[in-house]
């Protein structure tokens, strides 16, 4: 077995842990952070696109919206390019009207969130779909954000910063030293599911970031930490709606707020408590609600194209008993050992500001920490708070710099929905298009596919938005599998050095860069980090000739399975008629149901495979 | 400004199944890499511009903050000549050229327009100036040296046909031959658009006289350019008031009952369906009324052949007893009619007129398009496929000596001086075949048969 040692241990590269990360090796400690799929492949990758002003919740859960509202302010300076300024809605319609608006103002005010009130006319001129029978118009600074770019901008910043990440590794074992009174973990066995190969890595300390799987961790420490896991179901439009994000000003609800991210706008979303944090199902009644909420914000929203369904589970925390010694060394005001609220009926009502387990103090356990609830937008304080407590466990103090600190990319500024296609018209990258429909061209997919671990193609389309518009996939998808493969049969001219993400979405820069060496455009990293180590630059398993997953066919099947999983459920008019031409191409042209890939699985095939029935946990 | 509804021309973007069929027919996209095809420039772009949004006439639009500082992201859609040969094929109904006219519309809203697409777009203004003094216009625009100055300074292509302004307006003749007008109590309103009343006034005089064969009164009534210049220029703000003021003056016509019949197949195309949707005035009641009432001359004139109300007296056009081939090409704007052909179906009435089908796509000239320097040659080879039509019917007429190959027929102006251009043929609107026909003009002099 393959043996690693670190200080510190991530466990789940979502936007926590990767935050969590970046902020450990920004303060000079070694870390690994390990994740069993791709990063974002969790909840990160499946949430709304929203940077929260923190206004949803002035009234129902005023830490997380004080949280929010400071987190805004820093990411548009640290993450500045994976943000589209937006600008933000909250909307009275004929359904709310009560005096919720003027609550909502007054608390918005107290908690210095910043809220300005718009005649309706000018909102409807500048959102001329919008329902015209709004009452009542507040502007706030929500905003939208990518975050795949986001957490691939972490990762890279992480990396740079001297961390090592492990996409595909599970972790299946923490070990625990000391008898009972005296428990510390201090090693963990991490899967390579690509390989089968195990890895032993000891740690002094491991931080359990893995979202919604996070009860799934502790318990492997013996810990018992139970989740509140609100399952959420959205909907994309095929094309942008609006160009604000539009809020109901109302008590947060199902379906009340529509983001316009990339190409498209999200309806979404409900609020499901499930069991299992890959219970990823989406009933028909999700959709009709989503449907006929979104009819209020945008009158004939559920009339309009829908491209895509897809769902995300929040991993949801509340202390329901008294449990240990109050937390030391974190503010209380952001640890959750003082519920400001009485338990929690549902998901809906359980709080979104963020958990952090200090299991030394709470379960005596140390080495421990578990780092959870919270929203994509408080990601960074959450690793702060987690890395504190770290601190405190290791008996250093090392002030975070994460606040202070821009990912690489900033440079470029917000992004904008037309970036693509201007980059893509100055450079005359028309005929290099992979993805006609999401813009993404041959060096694109080339520099992520030989720089970031790819086992499916759906890997890819995080890190590009291939497959992800009208198509789904129905003409990109055979022309990735071709390029892939050539890639693999070495056709290519190989790609060195870094994967530089700053740029990932970046066509233009992409085809200057070509397949030769990417400039390090990073900052100096800080003296103590290490130079990065081989893990973190090694070929992708699609490129790699060593691996069964980098069959052309397993990955054309597995892409195709993974887009009509989001497909079925909305499948009606436009994009039935979409989905039949698709269809006759890999079907009856293509015969794809007949490939022979029969005995070949990808780490992922089960996965894709499950559809609406929940999947049994690999835990 | 009435709310965008969800049914508007960019959210047709949604029909869209990346068929690539519009790619693959689209004229333009073949003979130039400048444009990269109908469906990367609509349905495709759109969605990375400002999806949905109207335009707004006073500019004061769109709508994302980075579109609102002047930010638009492409500028290859300028290339599309707005033919609609991809609207035609699409078989799932996206408004293709509708949404690349936005499209440059918000380029000129975000950029600012050429000093010569404004001129170009300005079509009635140039012909009202110059017809103060044609010989002298015609010497300063057609003379070899302005050409180069115009394609230097202005960016107009130095051999593409521009017209010759006539010696007379339509208007003159109309007031000159007052008293011989039919006079009656069946009228119908008739729009000659601005290249007939300036460059061509025999065009209208043809129409007139076939009105009156028919026993119609013809009114004429002041009139102005229909816009559509403007409109394929990215002037929506400019192209909306005359459209406005059209409408102003035609509507009690209208409102009686008259039909407004034009022999310009794109102005009818505007008044009917380019201004209405692209300014999204669908709602206005006026813009409403008009477009109802407007008609092609020949998709009227067949109305009236169904109803059994066409006189006969057609006579063969010219003595010999050979047959007169006459290719004809149906322009593409009045394709996006969907009314058919139905100049053929006159024609064919035609005794020993051999009719030539052209099934080519566009002329290349669309409106404007072919004046402009950088797209001049894009537009002649667009053109070719319709240039060897007509020289593959002259070759096989001079081979077997069966007929005479004098004449090509078009309806639109721009396509038929593009279609000299190409072939170095006269090239006539249908209505003067009809008219010469019937005995009331003589197609070789372009004038009344009786020398008014
Ligand atoms: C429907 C929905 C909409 C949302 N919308 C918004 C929004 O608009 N704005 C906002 O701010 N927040 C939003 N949120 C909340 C936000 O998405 C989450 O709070 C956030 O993404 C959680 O990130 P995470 O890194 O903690 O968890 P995750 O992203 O789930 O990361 C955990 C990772 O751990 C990995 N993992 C699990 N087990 C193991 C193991 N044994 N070994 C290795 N790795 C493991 C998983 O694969 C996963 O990638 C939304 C949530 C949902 C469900
Ligand atoms: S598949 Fe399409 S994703 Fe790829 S070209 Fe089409 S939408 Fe794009
Ligand atoms: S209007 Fe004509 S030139 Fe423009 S995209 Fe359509 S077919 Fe091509
Ligand atoms: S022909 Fe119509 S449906 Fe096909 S690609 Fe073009 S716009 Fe789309």
């Amino acid at each position: 077995m393959k043996r690693m040692q670190t200080e510190i241990l991530v466990i789940g590269g979502g936007a926590t842990g990767t935050g969590v990360a970046w902020d450990a090796a920004l303060r000079g400690f070694r870390t690994v952070l390990v994740e069993k799929r791709d990063l974002t492949h969790g909840t990160t990758g499946r949430y709304h696109g929203l940077l929260h002003s923190g206004a949803r919740y002035v009234l129902k859960d005023a830490a997380s919206a004080v949280e929010c509202i400071s987190e805004n302010r820093i990411l548009r300076r640290t993450h500045t390019h994976c943000i589209e300024d937006t600008s933000g809605f909250f909307v009275v319609v004929p359904e709310d009207e009560d005096d919720y608006p003027d609550r909502f103002a007054a608390a918005c005010r107290r908690l210095d969130v910043p809220c300005t009130e718009i005649p309706p006319p000018s909102a409807l001129r500048r959102e001329p779909l919008l329902n015209p029978r709004i009452s009542r118009v507040f502007e706030l600074p929500d905003a939208a954000a990518d975050s795949f770019l986001a957490t691939h901008a972490t990762a890279q910043a992480a990396r740079q910063a001297g961390a090592t990440l492990l996409p595909y590794h599970e972790l299946t074992r923490l070990h625990l030293s000391g008898g009972d009174g005296n428990r510390a973990v201090s090693a963990a066995t991490v899967l390579d599911t690509v390989s089968g190969e195990e890895l032993h890595i000891d740690a002094d300390l491991v931080i359990n970031a893995a979202g919604a799987w996070s009860g799934q961790v502790a318990a492997l420490a013996g810990v018992e930490v139970k989740m509140i896991l609100g399952k959420g179901v959205m909907l994309a439009t095929n094309a942008r709606l609006t160009n604000t994000v539009i809020n109901r000003c109302k008590m947060p609800g199902d379906g009340d707020i529509l983001v316009p991210i990339h190409t498209v706008s999200v309806i979404g979303t409900t609020d499901e408590q499930v069991a299992d944090p890959e219970n990823l199902s989406i009933e028909q009644w999700e959709v009709d609600l989503m449907l006929t909420e979104g009819d209020k914000l945008v009158p004939g929203l559920s009339r309009s194209r829908i491209l895509r369904a897809w769902a995300g589970v929040r991993p949801l925390y509340q202390e329901t008993q008294p449990s240990g010694e109050p937390t030391p060394g974190t503010d209380d005001s952001l640890s959750n050992d003082q519920p400001a609220q009485d338990s929690p009926q549902s998901s809906r009502d359980a709080t979104r500001a963020l958990a952090l387990l200090n299991h030394r103090q709470r379960d005596g356990v140390r080495g421990f920490i578990t780092i959870t609830g919270g929203k994509w937008t408080t990601f960074r304080l959450m690793a702060e708070s987690a890395v504190d407590a770290a601190c405190e466990q290791l008996g250093v103090s090392r002030p975070c710099r994460t606040a202070d600190t821009s990912v690489p990319g900033v440079e470029q500024g917000h992004y904008w929905l037309g970036h693509r296609l201007n980059e893509v018209e100055d450079e005359n990258l028309q005929s290099e298009l992979v993805c006609e429909c999401e813009l993404v061209t041959r060096s694109m997919l080339e520099g992520a596919a030989q720089r970031n671990p790819t086992v499916t193609l759906d890997d890819l389309r995080r890190d590009v938005r291939l497959g992800m518009g009208p198509c789904q996939g129905g003409f990109c998808t055979y022309r990735a599998v071709g390029i892939l493969h050539q890639l693999r049969a070495g056709n290519a001219s190989p790609a060195a050095g870094e994967w530089h993400v700053a740029h990932m979405q970046s066509p233009a820069h992409h085809h200057r860069a070509g397949a030769a060496a990417e400039p390090s455009r990073a900052g100096p990293a800080p003296a103590s980090s290490p130079a990065p180590s081989d893990e973190s630059r090694r070929r992708s398993a699609a490129v790699d000739p060593g691996t069964n997953v980098s069959q052309p066919n397993l990955l054309l099947r597995d892409f195709l399975q993974e887009r009509w999983k989001g497909v079925a459920p909305i499948l009606w008019g436009q994009q039935l008629r979409q989905e039949r031409l698709d269809e006759l191409i890999y079907l009856s042209i293509l015969n794809a149901d007949h490939l022979p890939v029969d005995d070949e699985e990808s780490p992922l095939s089960s996965f894709y495979r499950s559809g609406s029935s929940p999947a049994s946990s690999s835990l | 400004m009435p709310p965008a509804s969800l049914n508007s021309v960019g959210l047709s973007l949604n029909d869209c199944i990346k068929c690539n069929i519009c790619t693959s027919y689209c004229p333009v996209s073949q003979v130039t890499d400048s444009f990269p095809g109908p469906k990367y420039a609509a349905p495709q772009s759109e969605r990375f511009r400002d999806f949905g949004h109207p335009f707004y006439a006073d500019g004061a639009g769109p709508i994302s903050r980075t579109l609102a500082a002047g930010q638009m992201p492409d500028a290859s859609v300028d290339y599309c000549s707005g033919c609609r040969v991809c609207n035609e094929v699409c078989p799932t109904g996206v408004r293709i050229a509708e949404i690349n006219a936005r499209a440059r519309a918000r380029i000129v809203a975000a950029r600012g327009i050429s000093l010569r697409n404004r001129l170009l777009g300005r079509n009635e203004l140039l012909g009202r100036i110059g017809s103060i003094a044609p010989g002298l216009a015609n010497f300063l625009l057609h003379n070899p040296l302005s050409r180069r100055l115009a394609a230097a300074l202005f960016g107009v292509a130095e051999k593409a046909p521009l017209p010759r302004w006539h010696h007379h307006t339509l208007n003159r003749w109309l007031a000159r031959t007052r008293a011989q007008r039919l006079r009656g109590e069946r009228k119908v309103v008739y729009f000659h658009g601005c290249a007939t009343q300036y460059y061509e006034p025999f065009v209208g005089i043809a129409a007139v006289l076939v009105l009156e064969h028919l026993g119609y009164e013809v009114i004429v009534p002041p009139q102005n350019c229909c816009g559509l210049p403007m409109l394929s220029n990215g002037e929506f703000g400019a192209a909306e008031s005359y459209h406005r003021r059209n409408v102003s003056r035609l509507i009690e016509f209208v409102n009686a009952g008259y039909p407004i019949i034009g022999t310009s197949t794109s102005c009818t195309l505007t008044l009917k369906e380019e201004a209405p949707e692209l300014l999204d005035l669908e709602n206005d009641a006026g813009t409403r009324a008009l477009k109802l009432a407007t008609w092609d001359i020949f998709e009227w004139l067949r109305e009236r052949l169904d109803q059994g109300q066409l006189p006969s007296d057609l006579r063969p056009l010219h003595q010999s007893d050979q047959p007169f081939i006459l290719p004809y090409h149906a322009p593409c704007q009045l394709r996006a009619h969907r009314i058919g052909k139905p100049a053929l179906d006159l024609l064919a009435r035609i005794p020993g007129l051999d009719l030539r089908e052209s099934h080519a796509r566009c002329c290349g000239i669309a409106g404007t398009y072919g004046y402009k320097t950088e797209k001049y040659q894009i537009a002649m080879d667009v053109g070719a496929e319709l240039f060897d039509f007509v020289a593959a019917q002259s070759t096989e007429s001079n081979q077997d000596t069966e007929g005479s190959l004098s004449f090509t027929a078009c309806d639109s102006e721009t396509c038929r001086w593009q279609l000299e251009h190409g072939t170095g043929l006269p090239s006539r609107h249908p209505i003067e075949l009809l008219a010469a026909a019937y005995g009331l003009y003589d197609l070789h002099a372009r004038r009344p048969a009786d020398g008014n």
